[in-house]
């Protein structure tokens, strides 16, 4: 495989490997000396083409636990603002010679796209509406976690599921591994998802009954006038996590929250600091899952 | 062509012995510890272990170590790589480390276990145990205990078959068509 541009296009076998290989790195990040030789001599550009600080953040402690040298390339002090083409840019960009582009972009299928066009291995770090991979595998890594599987289990999303590319990952993914999936939102945010893992619910409190996990998304409030829900006091009224709500789920349930949160407008305080929410270990987690993936990818077979 | 080089009973010899070596080599078992390479140094690290404390009665540490993220040849093998586990039961600072691996080829591995050690902390001394060498070094290194030198062709390979893997014990030659 040379490429990571979205779960849709793995297999369940891939993704296994992805979380096996990330659980070997997760030991190293509480050795002492965190980082390991693996990609020594290896060069990453960072292309974010959208504003964002964590996933950013998190490759690019990946990428030097790995010993790459890793270069960072964003919009407001790039040419594109000087009206380079997408394609040029990414041209230039492997004329310098990478091995690696993680891409952020505001377009969904612009890694697809550079992918076909260039030999460095392509990681999609968010397209647009369309897909977050290493996001959901981090997800699907601190489920594993805690609930030793995904197939089975009752997994609910709650919030813009229509923006979300997290949560389209998400889905891809969980509905592989067999686990049965609730999306719950305002009719205005959910889209229609023909899977059969997959069950709508737009009162809160019906969805979340004994559910083993609970994904909170971001409400991206950017979207907000857009008609899509009338205020964020309502919003969290009515889909909002609080401790009432937790209660309706498993005894045992995990919360999680790709970040960054809305506090009081999707989760309550209480909630997201409770002993249930795992949101913390989903970032020391995300390290693990994208050394992985950096690994698996430089290690192809050239006649696969 | 498959010609088997050592059987159940030579390996379990052989094994008795280098753990006598061990021991005699370093007066005794203080501050040593066991450090076998995944996946088949493991496994006879953890045999030595057994065997040294038969016969000083006394417990030795055994960690393991995976290679994988040290080596000097990723992208260039044709299989995917499968990293395994890394456990170090106990700080390696000023201990006296034997690495443990099945076959000593052309040392490359075993520079990458000591560079993998390194990042653990600072061996007092780093041994190197293997049941099979087999020649064609590529590296200044050496073994302090060799099961069995097998003068071999870089065309051949050469198999350690494991209990713990599930097989019959024993060391078998395989020559390439």
């Amino acid at each position: 495989m040379k490429d990571l541009v979205g779960i849709k296009e793995l297999s369940k076998g891939d993704i296994e490997l992805i979380l096996n290989t990330a659980s070997s790195f997760k030991d190293i990040l509480k050795r002492d000396i965190k980082k390991v030789p693996a990609l020594r001599g290896k060069t990453v550009v960072n292309l974010f083409f959208e504003p964002s600080t964590r996933t950013k953040t998190s490759f690019e402690l990946a990428e030097k636990r790995m010993s790459t040298d890793v270069l960072n390339f964003s919009v407001p002090t790039s040419s594109v603002v000087k009206g380079e083409s997408l394609f040029d840019t990414v041209k230039t960009i492997e004329a310098y010679g990478v091995d690696f582009i993680v891409i952020r972009h505001s377009s969904s299928g612009v890694p697809h796209f550079i992918a076909r066009n260039v030999n460095a291995s392509v990681i999609n770090a968010g397209d647009g509406i369309n897909e977050h991979p290493t996001q959901a595998l981090l997800d699907a890594f601190s489920i594993i976690e805690k609930k030793g599987s995904l197939s089975g289990l009752k997994v609910a999303i709650v919030g813009d599921i229509l923006h979300s590319r997290v949560a389209k990952s998400d889905i891809f993914l969980l509905s592989k591994f067999g686990a049965n999936i609730r999306l719950i939102g305002p009719p205005t945010l959910i889209p229609d998802i023909a899977d059969r893992n997959v069950e709508v619910f737009y009162e809160m409190d019906n969805g979340l009954e004994d559910a083993d996990v609970i994904m909170m998304l971001r409400i991206q409030i950017e979207r907000q006038g857009r008609g899509f829900f009338p205020s964020t006091l309502e919003y969290f009224r009515n889909w909002g996590l609080d401790m009432r709500r937790l209660k309706l789920a498993r005894k045992d349930a995990i919360v999680m929250h790709p970040g960054p949160m809305n506090r009081g407008i999707e989760i309550s305080s209480d909630v997201a600091d409770s002993s249930q929410s795992i949101i913390l270990e989903q970032v020391t987690n995300g390290l693990a899952v994208r050394m992985a993936v950096m690994y698996l990818l430089s290690g192809r077979n050239e006649d696969a | 062509m498959i010609k088997e080089l050592l059987n159940k009973k030579d390996i379990e010899r052989i094994l008795s012995r280098i753990a006598h070596e061990i021991i005699e080599k370093n007066k005794g078992t203080e501050n040593l510890c066991l450090v076998g390479i995944q996946r088949g140094g493991v496994h006879l690290a953890k045999r030595l272990a057994v065997k040294i404390k038969d016969i000083e009665n006394a417990d030795i540490m055994v960690g393991s170590l995976d290679i994988s993220l040290y080596r000097d040849d990723i992208g260039i093998r044709k299989e995917q790589p499968v990293v395994r586990k890394t456990e170090m039961p106990c700080d390696i600072t000023d201990k006296k480390v034997v690495l443990v691996d099945d076959v000593l080829f052309t040392g490359r591995s075993i520079r990458s276990a000591m560079d993998a050690l390194m990042d653990f902390g600072r061996p007092a001394q780093i041994q190197l145990a293997v049941l099979i060498d087999r020649g064609h070094r590529e590296l200044p290194i050496r073994a302090d205990y060799v099961g069995k030198n097998i003068p071999t062709s870089r065309t051949e390979s050469i198999e350690v078959q494991l209990e713990e893997e599930g097989l019959e014990d024993k060391v078998v030659l395989q020559a390439k068509e």
